[in-house]
């Protein structure tokens, strides 16, 4: 039952952060601090419980469920409500409550308008992404996958900043029409399976053991691969993102990041991989092309943005072109840098949309040019941006770093040229960076600005980030345990033979 | 002769016109609208009550004309509940117009048992009597605020519309009848399953010509012109009538013929002659209803983008909703008849649901089917306009929406009879839909000065509206009960 309450409690308190909205605005904003708050407490509960538990799996269930709930839902087509955690989706989800806490936070002074509805969408959203992150029933998870779009073009459209009826229905469509060639794609997948074995069903484990002609699997992966390129969003469909990000909110931009992205990368190594892993080695040289291409374009981009919001969008383009890397060279040191970078640029954009949004609540603007000495003004502030700056561009001691080292790893055993070209993107990556330390908080104060620091509220939100960026670049290694079983059991699902980190 | 339990099939019947005497005698009497509107529902109550004492003898073939089975009973409840509902709205509407209002619902029972009738009709002739039925009250209905121009446009459209496609419906009648000799639709399918030589030009051209008939009455590309202007013309629950009643009855007709053309055993109708060879993806009118449906969804989607008025953005959305539908009519015999009904019971609601908001909304004087109607809608009528965005993201096909299960069932269904190419085009043609439905939710939701005060709503139709939306979420979040039945009722025809 706690795996339903994960995803009950954002839906209940969104509910009522609603219904309580007329009796003041802060009201809804304690209504759904409790209501995150509670599901942090019940994902960490989990974690610490499962900690250090030994998984079984075998190559006829190559799954390695810590929690499991599974009840018949629509019987006519086999569909029922399954879910089930393992170590990837634990650490999603610690992730998704984590910047959910914030994102309330965050949005305490932005938002004053319509309070009650946007924490309504805001914890709707994080409903969905839990559902998403747990369900391995495939209607279901194409349910909450659907679920978790309208809240947040929601946030988008009402709360957003100039251009947001735009961006949020460009965010809709392109998510949209990926979402229904994965529908085709389940269905077919669903019904193959049904049909060689007699038994509809839509659960993952049994999906699994699909046979399927070379032709026909490339077809049905690459619907899944659609809706997944999209969400993550892969060079040449991440056109939605820069607008999306920059006209959300600043919750909004923190979720879209931190969390919507990963669903993405998160379907990839759910999906890709263990349901076909014919079809997706024979697309990889091709993806991880994609990839490095996006390392490098999304680095050039935010290179040459004005709009501070705009340039940490691209990066985000960037950072998950590591991720699809990772994914895609399919191997121990790939797979674990991928799921680490997930992480950590969760964390570290998710850090740079808010102090952009508190810059933006200060100086009404975002531009890079009429910024400049800020860190005179707000050392504070200054001080946090930079250390964030460092880390997006992969500074060691900082997540990031660990990330991405890994997936250059993984990467070098699969393509030595590759590994070289991303390389090369980690280095644009610091031209960025420099600029936006050199441009943002250095330099004479030509516009005269003297802005009040960071208050006791934001530097509390803050403060949590830090210590997880640094956490996760000097002592990753509790992230790789949660891990380590169900990546096995990936790797095993996919027909390969286990490869340990760290275990010889 | 007729035996008693043929009277008892036919009590719904019975019931709907002893009802429409019994309006016009109330008016004939006392004029008031509350009585009248309270005597037709009461009256469309106990019809859809009748259905059960008549499924005790069904199924049963009433006469040569009327085959009274689950399925039609089905059907017709759908049909009587759908009428109820438009009742309901109506009350609404014309309460807030003065004098002569109580004809309107004389004409609203007429032409629901029109709609009964096509349902349940095994012959030529029942099918013809009862879209007359339905299609002459649908002109008056149509016109019924004289003092405007627009009602008026649409009831002449219409009127023209309906004649065309009765002439070409009759023709087509007439060759199959000059080939085969028969108008029962039992006659003719156990003739075209049977192996003697036939006309078979004189067959086609028939089934192209009763074609083209009902593709006018769905309003399928390319007979779907009159459809936004007579949407946007007729009054507010007239509109929603056309929409539901008038189609589902049609599709419940279309279906049986298309079972029986696929299964040949099963004695009923075969208009599509080329598929009784047992091969549902071969034969030029499989082929020309694939051509109807693709057209349908991209021409539908892609004018409706175009709009700026709700009304007629609705009115195009159902010419692409009617092409869906098709997808899953030409997949295979007893999952097409489950997908067809179940999609339809979603559409029902869906469609009653938004065209109730627009009603409710609307007045005799003046139609709210303009955008700058819904913009900011959100912050003053909370209620109204998160049932409105409901509505239209179930139109969408979006999650925790009936729209949503439907739309997964078709896909299904088409995957299941591997149409890829015309789920290719669903997939696309839905994904470009979301446009224009959030364009009208993003109104609905934008910042804007109050408008103009917006007329008070009874208590009944905010009921009504409510239990719609109640019934939109359940049906997307547990849809099983639903199919339980729809997949009993297919199993009485398949």
């Amino acid at each position: 039952m706690i795996l339903v309450w994960l995803i009950l409690i954002p839906l209940i308190g969104g509910l009522l952060a609603w219904a309580f909205g007329r009796d003041g605005k802060n009201t809804s904003r304690w209504i759904s601090l409790i209501a995150v708050g509670l599901g942090f407490i019940l994902s960490i509960v989990l974690w610490v419980r499962n900690a250090g538990r030994v998984m079984t799996f075998s190559a006829e269930r190559p799954v390695a469920w810590l929690e499991e709930i599974n009840l018949p839902w629509i019987p006519r087509f086999g569909i029922t409500f399954h879910l089930a955690m393992d170590g990837l989706s634990l650490l999603l989800i610690v992730l998704t409550f984590f910047l959910g806490i914030l994102s309330v936070l965050a949005s305490w002074r932005e938002i004053q308008e319509r309070v009650g509805f946007f924490h309504f969408n805001l914890l709707w959203v994080l409903s969905g992404i839990v559902g998403v992150f747990l369900a391995v029933d495939l209607f279901l998870f194409y349910f909450a996958w659907e679920l978790m779009l309208i809240p947040m073009t929601f946030l988008i459209a009402i709360w957003g900043h100039e251009r947001r009826i735009y961006a949020a229905i460009k965010f809709f469509i392109f998510t949209h029409i990926g979402g229904l060639l994965m529908l085709i794609a389940i269905l077919a997948l669903y019904l193959i399976h049904g049909r060689a074995t007699g038994n509809y069903s839509f659960a993952y484990e049994d999906l699994l053991n699909t046979p399927l002609r070379p032709e026909t699997a490339r077809w049905i992966m690459l619907g899944f691969f659609a809706s997944f390129a999209v969400k993550l969003p892969m060079f040449p469909f991440h056109t939605w993102l820069p607008d999306a990000h920059t006209e959300a909110p600043t919750a909004g931009s923190v979720i879209l990041a931190g969390l919507l992205l990963k669903t993405g990368a998160y379907g990839l190594l759910r999906f890709i991989f263990p349901l076909f892993p014919q079809a997706a080695r024979e697309v990889a040289p091709y993806v991880m092309t994609l990839g490095v291409i996006g390392i490098i374009y999304g680095a050039f981009l935010a290179f040459s943005q004005t709009d501070l919001k705009r340039l940490v969008a691209y990066t985000s383009v960037s950072h998950l072109g590591f991720v699809l890397l990772g994914v895609f060279s399919w191997n121990a040191l790939g797979i674990q840098g991928a799921v680490m970078e997930m992480l950590a640029h969760g964390i570290s954009t998710g850090a740079l949309f808010i102090l952009v949004g508190q810059i933006q609540e200060r100086t009404h603007t975002r531009e890079i040019d009429r910024m400049g000495g800020l860190w005179s003004t707000m050392p504070r502030w200054s001080g946090v941006g930079f250390l964030f700056t460092m880390a997006a561009i992969g500074l060691p001691g900082l997540g990031n770093f660990i990330a991405e080292v890994l997936v250059l790893l993984g990467t070098y055993r699969v393509s030595v040229a590759l590994t070289v070209w991303a390389a090369v993107g980690i280095l644009v990556g610091t031209f960025y960076g420099m600029r936006l330390v050199q441009k943002v908080f250095h330099g004479p104060n030509r516009n005269g600005w003297t802005l009040p620091d960071l208050g006791t509220r934001e530097i509390l939100i803050l403060v949590p980030l830090i210590l997880t960026i640094v956490w996760l670049g000097i002592y990753p290694q509790p992230v790789f345990e949660t891990f380590q079983a169900t990546m096995e059991a990936l790797q095993l699902a996919a027909g390969q033979t286990a490869v340990a980190l760290g275990r010889g | 002769m007729m035996q008693p339990a043929d009277f008892t099939a036919l009590l719904p019947f019975l019931i709907i016109t002893a009802t429409s005497v019994a309006v016009m005698l109330l008016i004939a009497v006392v004029r008031s609208h509350r009585w009248t509107v309270g005597l037709t529902t009461l009256g469309l109550t106990a019809a859809f009550f009748s259905l059960f004492i008549s499924l005790r003898v069904a199924p049963r073939q009433v006469t040569p004309l009327l085959l009274v089975d689950r399925y039609a009973l089905f059907y017709i409840g759908l049909i009587v509940a759908g009428a109820a509902a438009v009742a309901l709205f109506s009350y609404d509407y014309f309460e807030k117009k003065e004098g002569r209002r109580e004809e309107f619902y004389v004409l609203l029972l007429v032409a629901t048992l029109g709609a009964a009738v096509l349902a349940s009709s095994s012959h030529f002739a029942s099918f013809f009597l009862g879209l007359e039925t339905l299609s002459i009250p649908l002109f008056a209905m149509n016109a019924y605020l004289p003092d405007r121009k627009r009602p008026l446009e649409a009831g002449i459209k219409y009127l023209i519309l309906a004649a065309v496609s009765s002439a070409f419906l009759l023709f087509g009648m007439a060759l199959i009848y000059a080939a085969l000799g028969t108008m029962s639709f039992r006659r003719i399918a156990s003739l075209l399953a049977g192996d003697q030589p036939m006309e078979t030009i004189l067959i086609l051209s028939g089934a192209v010509l009763i074609l083209t008939g009902v593709g006018f009455k769905l309003s399928l590309v390319p007979f779907h012109l009159w459809t936004p202007d007579v949407y946007e013309g007729a009054p507010a629950p007239v509109t929603a009538f056309i929409a539901t009643v008038s189609k589902g009855a049609m599709f419940a007709l279309l279906l049986r013929a298309q079972v029986a053309a696929v299964n040949p055993t099963l004695q009923t109708a075969a208009l599509i002659p080329s598929a009784a060879a047992g091969d549902p993806a071969a034969g030029p009118i499989v082929f020309l209803i694939a051509l109807i449906a693709a057209a349908s969804m991209i021409a539908g989607n892609f004018l409706a983008l175009l709009q700026s008025n709700v009304k007629r953005i609705l009115a195009y959305s159902s010419i692409a909703q009617m092409g869906y539908i098709l997808v899953a009519f030409l997949a295979a015999g007893r999952f097409a008849v489950e997908t067809v009904t179940f999609y339809l019971v979603t559409y029902f609601v869906t469609t009653l649901g938004a065209f109730g908001v627009v009603t409710l909304l609307s007045h005799p004087d003046r139609e709210a089917d303009q955008i700058d109607d819904y913009r900011g809608l959100f912050w003053r009528r909370p209620l109204l306009a998160g049932i409105f965005t409901a509505m239209l993201l179930s139109l969408a096909g979006l999650p925790l929406t009936a729209g949503f299960v439907g739309k997964f069932y078709l896909v299904a269904a088409g995957a299941a009879s591997a149409l890829w190419t015309l789920v290719f085009i669903l997939v696309i043609t839905s994904g470009i839909s979301v446009f224009y439905y959030l364009r009208v939710i993003v109104a609905l939701f934008a910042n804007a000065e109050p408008a103009a005060p917006i007329a008070s709503i009874s208590f009944l139709g905010r009921g009504l509206i409510i239990v719609l939306a109640g019934l939109l979420i359940w049906l997307g979040t547990y849809p099983t009960p639903l199919i339980r039945i729809v997949q009993a009722m297919a199993a009485g025809v398949g």
